[in-house]
């Protein structure tokens, strides 16, 4: 069984040396801008922060991996391209990619440095991967979070490249890079944008009995009532009420976060590659303890080891989690 | 100007609850404390400011469970501003965060996420969300603690205290 690269989420650079320090094989990160999927506010790096954040990850062996995981809208495509160059000069050890136009842009013009296709691009087939790997020698895919771990199994025997997985935070079950919720609310897109439920147009609301409602510009997503644990601010989790239901219904999933620790030792058997864990957006306090948890987990398994579980259900997303897709299709 | 009692935090909820038998403290004298705390994190931590981008101008009420008072906070580096008010004259704020002593602690501490205690509904977020998040990502990029460089400027006692809470965080989760 070969060691996989454990892959951690940086969204500030307090965050990345965090994950550096924690064990960390490699960290993904983005720019202040909308070429990647966590385009927050106060949330990523300044080219001067990555610089920095770079030489200290490079110093203690650890891989960076830039985001430039969204999609370049007609006539923007220069912000694309110049994140993109700034990157190389910056010395990032790999681009994570999901617009064809962004993974021929880095073909042509920095062969050297690795391209691996990210989940936004939602290539779940061998042929859709081998397309990918064939027209821009892209070298690693991180999988959509919809496949079994036989499945997987069958796709890395069919596939020249790595595999990466999820194993810690969002589900992530809509089809990647194709969802247009946010959009449809607010105006602004997941895909071009890089933001998912913009903070600006969030609202929570809590009335006297201590009930939280959960808005997002004129639509409440969800009231949660005093005792219950909350989720996300995201329509894909929201619990809506209809006339054939006689009580709020989440119409397409829940909030709950994935978590693979008890599947890790079958994802490396496998032949997966790489590991990766949600959450640029989280806290310096989230990466210490999930990126650790699973550094422990991996290293017990490379040992022959029975693999230390740490309960992290306190970091989940309504304080709970599943195996989702991972274990069995039928998993809701 | 208001009285306020001095507190300790209650192990099992986080809240701080007030000893009866102690005598009130006026607001007033909380006041240079706090200005000279805000200022020297300040001082410590200059680019922590980036990341507020334009809400380093928006007005925060920080409601800590169980405390006679409410903070006042504007993290603008030109006009700092954190200070107590009374309860029932809180000003009008852009956003209000509401926690346990300890819980809200821990997030300047760098040992709490604070994602998780809105989903355990420890932490309560009204107002603009997005001054919220902007403050958050400020305060999580600092590195080592706030919490400890506010517990430095009081010296061995400071420090103990800090430990003293450090320890009744960690029974509290255990």
């Amino acid at each position: 069984m070969q060691r996989p690269e454990l892959v951690c989420p940086a969204g500030t650079p307090a965050a990345m040396r965090t994950a550096v320090e924690a064990g960390a094989d490699a960290v993904y990160c983005g720019f202040q801008n909308a070429t990647n999927a966590r385009n927050f506010p106060g949330l990523n790096f300044t080219p001067d922060e990555l610089e920095r954040s770079i030489a200290h990850a490079h110093e203690h062996g650890t891989k960076v991996l830039l985001a430039i995981n969204t999609f370049p809208p007609a006539g923007k495509v220069d912000l694309w391209r110049e994140a993109i160059d700034l990157g190389a000069r910056l010395g990032v050890d790999a681009y994570i990619v999901a617009d064809i136009g962004v993974a021929d842009y880095i073909a042509r013009n920095h062969p050297d440095i690795r391209l691996h296709l990210s989940v936004q691009a939602a290539a779940s087939s061998p042929e859709a991967i081998n397309w990918y790997c064939r027209e821009f020698g892209v070298k690693r895919v991180v999988l959509p979070r919809i496949l079994t771990v036989s499945e997987i199994k069958q796709i890395a025997s069919e596939i020249p490249c790595e595999i990466e997985t999820f194993i810690f935070g969002n589900h992530g079950l809509m089809v990647e890079g194709r969802c247009s919720l946010t959009n449809y609310i607010t105006g602004q897109s997941t895909n071009y944008d890089g933001v998912c439920s913009p903070a600006a147009d969030v609202e929570y609301r809590r009335d006297d009995d201590g009930n939280l409602s959960t808005r997002l510009g004129d639509f409440t997503i969800d009231c949660f009532s005093c005792n219950e644990t909350a989720g996300y601010p995201t329509i894909c989790k929201g619990r809506y009420l209809t006339p054939a239901r006689n009580e709020g219904y989440y119409a397409f999933e829940e909030p709950i976060s994935l978590n693979l620790s008890s599947l890790l030792p079958d994802l490396m058997a496998a032949g997966v590659n790489a590991l990766k864990i949600e959450g640029r957006q989280r806290s310096r306090a989230y990466v210490r303890n999930v990126v650790s948890s699973f550094r422990k987990a991996v290293d017990a398994i490379m040992a022959g080891q029975e693999p230390p579980l740490a309960d992290l259900i306190a970091l989940t997303e309504g304080q709970k989690q599943t195996e989702g897709a991972f274990k069995s299709k039928t998993w809701r | 100007m208001e009285p306020v009692t001095p507190t300790q935090p209650d192990m099992q909820t986080g809240d701080i609850r007030a000893p009866r038998l102690l005598p009130p403290l006026p607001l007033f004298l909380l006041q240079p404390i706090l200005r000279r705390i805000v200022t020297r994190i300040a001082a410590q931590n200059p680019d922590m400011f980036n990341r507020l981008g334009p809400h380093r101008s928006a007005n925060f009420i920080i409601d800590v469970k169980g405390l006679p008072f409410a903070l006042h906070l504007r993290p603008d580096p030109d006009d700092l501003l954190f200070r107590a008010v009374p309860r029932h004259r809180k000003p009008v704020a852009d956003a209000e965060i509401r926690g346990g002593f300890l819980d809200l602690l821990g997030l300047v501490d760098g040992e709490s996420d604070g994602d998780a205690l809105f989903f355990s509904r420890d932490l309560v977020i009204t107002g603009n969300t997005e001054a919220v998040v902007c403050l958050r990502n400020a305060l999580d990029d600092v590195d080592g603690s706030i919490a400890a460089e506010v517990a430095d400027m009081f010296g061995p006692p400071g420090r103990a205290m800090l430990s003293a809470m450090r320890r009744a965080s960690a029974r509290r989760k255990n």
